[in-house]
């Protein structure tokens, strides 16, 4: 069997007991590339990571990893690398001695091993820890050093499991460029798992979108975020405009009363529910007129500052539900909205997307 | 490709460390089944045996039913560990109270004299009560017309006893309560009273229950008491003796053994069921709740403290003031006869050598067992099957009497078709049957620790292809030795002291201190029967202060990486 995947998955299914944690999940990894498993608590992304290390056993399903397969492997015969949430550093060892953990039993010659040690610490950017313990370091700083860990005996593929879930905001956005950028100069294969889709969109190479044992979608990050392939993965990635809405003819669906024009995938002739999707960022305030496309009057609710962007909740006539659209700080000083103002808004046809309602 | 047949199940490769892992903890499974299961198994099958070891249903049951004087003891024993709970609980919940909820001053010392029983065997405070109210007693003239032996000297005596234990379960679960709710209470105005029947008490009910348990159970199953104080009196674990020891009748010793299981295996399954629901309560976030100074308060709980503080006192010291009486009650002056003529002339100390050696063995080969064991069933993969089977043996302990537990291994190693029937009679048996019958709290501490370090240090280094023995040896025993020394002083402690599981079991060869202080005081010797209870208490104070530099010294060496 040959093939330019690193690894593959083949139909893999997981029961525990009468639940089905995986359905049947198929999926490839390209070499070098760092592929993101996103989903809510109990889709299953952890068990499928935790079957890549044979920490647990698919109950049916294949796994191919350098073109071996590796299924039935016990996790001391494949060749991976694993970071925790809990990083797991050992509490007794000094950072050297965890960092030379792997390497003391492949009975790595001790110059060597101090300096392949040495070479690790500078890479994580700690080069003069190696004789504190881990009690003693930041938990930003005990991630790094799980990462040193595990890529010490150069293993094939890193697993990183919700490594980033532990630390606080700030801590978290910087060590996923760290990260990111590690796992680029190594080149080295590598799955994140991970429930915090901005730490998908900003790391992954691709995006693997996990809903109750099964692959909603795979993609790059603007795929995923551009085109969701479901409403569930619309409504997980970022913030969404989700309408109930029905077939119009042509290109356009009617919700409530309002008649929009959908540019990309308009499902003609289809009388099913439908529902449409279009991001907050995507609705326009500025130069909109009674002639453009998709334009209708707002009533303004609610404005939320959030920073760099304000979010402004709203209601169309004709549509029960509230409606929400992202406003730069310009828009936002041009226009002087706030709430109980009135203003005309659009979205452009090209924005929109329409899912058949489950 | 690996080829799966549809509906058969894929089982991941052992990898032949991994092997070694199973093997070991199928050894300890298999060691189980034969050291607890076995023997208790025998209780069963003697039971409707007649002597000669034909099948006779239940006509043993019958007979034993038709014996009131038998019968009889089944309500002493039960009413007479009623009374002692509900005595010992209150004062043990208000000492704990004090302890953790009060400002009075010199707390680790009065935690260190409440704990002082522990250290002795559970047949001390019957001897000093002899001594204060018996016959001769010093302050008999207190009890009017009325005995001290019987069921007043078993009462007091268990109090006495059972207390530390409580104590202990007690100060845990008071400790355990969030200052945070307190503070919410405090911020809404509430009363000082209304705060201890909705926080204190619902917080500490599941400790309150596990000690009511532990201690019904504890005077339920003790055999050294009723057997000094006792009298008359008859209890089931002395029916036990008297008919296994006196009488030779070993089918109806297993009928009481087998009556002594069933109040003991219901409150047995109350505590496994609390403990399930208290280990929900706790949570890694709760702050420790620190109490305030209150003038008068402080001073009540110090006096009630020091009162029984003192009266514990007394009862240890009069023990150890009557083991170096030359004449009790006629000439109070102090000698070392007891010592010199009572137990080394008279060869008795030769016990004492032997409870240390079996001590020993159980406080190094028992404790090793039993932490490689939760190890095994902690933190290692594989043979699952096993693994529920290993876990009941576990716990199992818990809920058998001592009595009852030296009665099955008499009939399971005394058959001289069994294999292992050369133990009968060796320190061996005696090691194992200690190290069994205190199984389980050794275990719930080995396992609380290994649960406490992080569940990944396993799979991290399979991953790094090490195998698990390295990473124990290297991080999980380092790591967990403040709770092996634990584990291991508290096996010494209870076999230095323990008599009811080894009466059974020891030969002439295997006496031990506390099985001599029975004989000895039967023999009509109190004065030696004291000196060598005092022995005990100090060989266990001494032990302790031992574990305790140990502790330190290791401290110092291998906890440097504690922050």
């Amino acid at each position: 069997m040959t093939t330019t995947e690193y690894l593959e998955l083949r139909d893999i299914r997981k029961e525990f007991g009468s639940f089905a944690a995986l359905k049947g999940v198929s999926l490839a990894v390209h070499p070098g590339e760092l592929i993101c498993f996103l989903g809510p608590s109990g889709c299953g992304k952890t068990t499928l990571l935790r079957i890549v290390a044979g920490l647990e056993t698919q109950s049916s399903g294949t796994v191919i990893q350098a073109g071996k397969d590796i299924s039935r492997l016990p996790p001391m015969k494949r060749d991976y690398g694993i970071v925790f949430q809990s990083y797991a550093l050992f509490p007794n060892l000094s950072i050297a001695e965890n960092v030379a953990y792997g390497l003391v039993n492949r009975k790595v010659p001790r110059a060597e091993r101090d300096a392949r040690v040495k070479e690790l610490l500078a890479l994580v950017g700690l080069p003069d820890s190696g004789a504190k313990f881990p009690s003693q370091l930041s938990g930003g700083q005990q991630q790094r050093i799980a990462i040193a860990r595990a890529i010490a005996t150069s293993p094939g593929l890193l697993l990183l499991d919700e490594p980033l879930s532990a630390l606080d905001a700030r801590v978290r956005v910087r060590l996923r460029g760290e990260i990111r950028a590690l796992q680029q100069r190594l080149g080295i294969t590598t799955i994140l798992v991970t429930h915090d889709q901005e730490e998908a969109l900003s790391m992954a190479d691709r995006i693997v979108v996990m809903k109750e044992g099964e692959i909603e979608q795979i993609g790059t990050p603007s795929e995923v975020y551009r085109s969701p392939a479901s409403p569930f993965v619309a409504d997980f990635v970022g913030k969404t405009n989700l309408l109930p809405a029905r077939a119009a003819g042509g290109d356009c669906v009617l919700v409530g009363d309002q008649r929009f024009a959908c540019g990309v995938n308009g499902v003609a002739g289809s009388s099913k529910n439908l529902k449409l999707f279009f991001r907050p960022e995507d609705v326009m305030v500025r130069n909109v007129g009674s002639a453009t496309p998709n334009s209708a009057v707002a009533v303004v609710e609610k404005v939320e500052f959030l920073g760099g962007y304000s979010r402004l909740t709203f209601r169309m006539n004709g549509i029960d539900q509230a409606l929400f659209a992202d406003l730069s700080v310009n828009d936002l000083a041009e226009f002087h909205v706030k709430a109980g103002d009135t203003l005309r808004v659009a979205v452009p046809p090209d924005r929109m997307r329409v899912f058949e309602a489950a | 490709m690996s080829a799966v047949l549809p509906g058969s199940i894929l089982r991941l490769r052992v990898h032949w460390t991994d092997r070694i892992g199973n093997a070991l903890l199928a050894t300890a499974g298999i060691a189980l089944a034969v050291f607890l299961l076995a023997p208790l198994a025998m209780i069963l099958m003697k039971s409707v045996e007649d002597k000669a070891g034909a099948f006779v249903g239940l006509a043993n049951f019958e007979a034993y039913f038709h014996t009131p004087s038998l019968l009889h003891s089944i309500w002493n024993s039960l009413w007479v560990s009623t009374l002692v709970t509900a005595i010992t609980i209150p004062l043990a919940f208000t000492f704990a109270y004090a302890l953790t909820r009060s400002c009075m001053p010199f707390k680790p010392l009065l935690r260190n004299i409440a704990l002082v029983p522990i250290l002795a065997p559970s047949l001390l405070a019957a001897i000093s009560f002899i001594f204060w109210f018996g016959n001769q007693g010093l302050l008999k003239a207190w009890l009017g017309g009325s005995q001290i032996y019987g069921a007043p000297g078993i009462v007091i005596s268990m109090v006495f006893a059972t207390f530390p234990h409580a104590l202990m379960i007690l100060v845990t679960a008071l400790s355990l309560t969030d200052a945070r709710l307190y503070e919410a209470a405090d911020a809404l105005g509430t009363s000082t009273l209304r705060k201890f029947w909705t926080i204190t008490l619902p917080g500490a009910k599941y400790g309150i229950i596990s000690a009511w348990m532990v201690v019904f159970t504890y005077a339920l199953s003790d055999f050294g008491i009723p057997k000094v104080i006792g009298g008359n009196f008859n209890m089931l674990a002395t029916d036990i003796f008297k008919l296994v020891i006196g009488q030779q009748d070993f089918p109806k010793g297993a009928v009481v053994a087998i009556i002594l299981l069933l109040p003991v295996a219901v409150t047995y399954v109350v505590d496994s069921y609390v403990q399930k629901r208290q280990q929900a309560l706790l949570s890694a976030r709760s702050v420790p709740y620190v109490p305030k100074p209150s003038r008068a308060y402080d001073w009540a709980m110090a006096a009630f403290c020091w009162t029984l503080a003192v009266l514990m006192l007394a009862i240890l010291g009069m023990a150890i003031y009557g083991s170096f009486v030359k004449l009790w009650p006629y000439n109070f002056s102090l000698v070392l006869d007891h010592y010199r003529l009572g137990l080394v002339d008279a060869g008795v100390i030769v016990s004492w050598f032997n409870s240390v050696k079996m001590a020993f063995w159980c406080a190094t080969l028992g404790a090793i067992f039993i932490f490689v064991t939760a190890y095994l069933m902690e933190k290692t993969r594989g043979l699952d099957p096993m693994r529920p089977f290993v876990r009941l043996m576990a716990v199992l302990p818990m809920g058998v009497p001592g009595m009852v537990l030296g009665l099955g291994y008499i009939f399971f190693f005394v058959q001289e078709g069994n294999p292992l029937h050369f133990l009968y009679g060796s320190m061996g048996i005696l090691v194992i049957c200690t190290t069994v019958h205190y199984y389980t709290s050794s275990h719930l501490t080995a396992v609380t620790a290994l649960k406490q370090i992080d569940n990944e240090f396993e799979a991290v280094s399979a991953s790094l292809r090490v195998p698990f023995w390295r990473t124990f040896f290297k991080v999980t025993v380092p790591v967990c030795l403040p709770a092996v020394l634990d584990i291991s002083r508290y096996l010494f402690v209870n076999a230095m002291t323990t008599v009811s599981a080894v009466v059974f079991l020891y030969s002439p060869k295997t006496t031990l201190a506390s099985v001599a202080i029975v004989n000895l005081d039967e023999a009509g010797d109190i004065g030696p029967a004291a000196a060598m209870a005092s022995l005990v208490v100090v060989t266990s104070a001494a032990v302790c202060v031992v574990y305790y530099f140990l502790q330190v010294w290791l401290d110092r060496r291998t906890q440097a990486w504690r922050a």
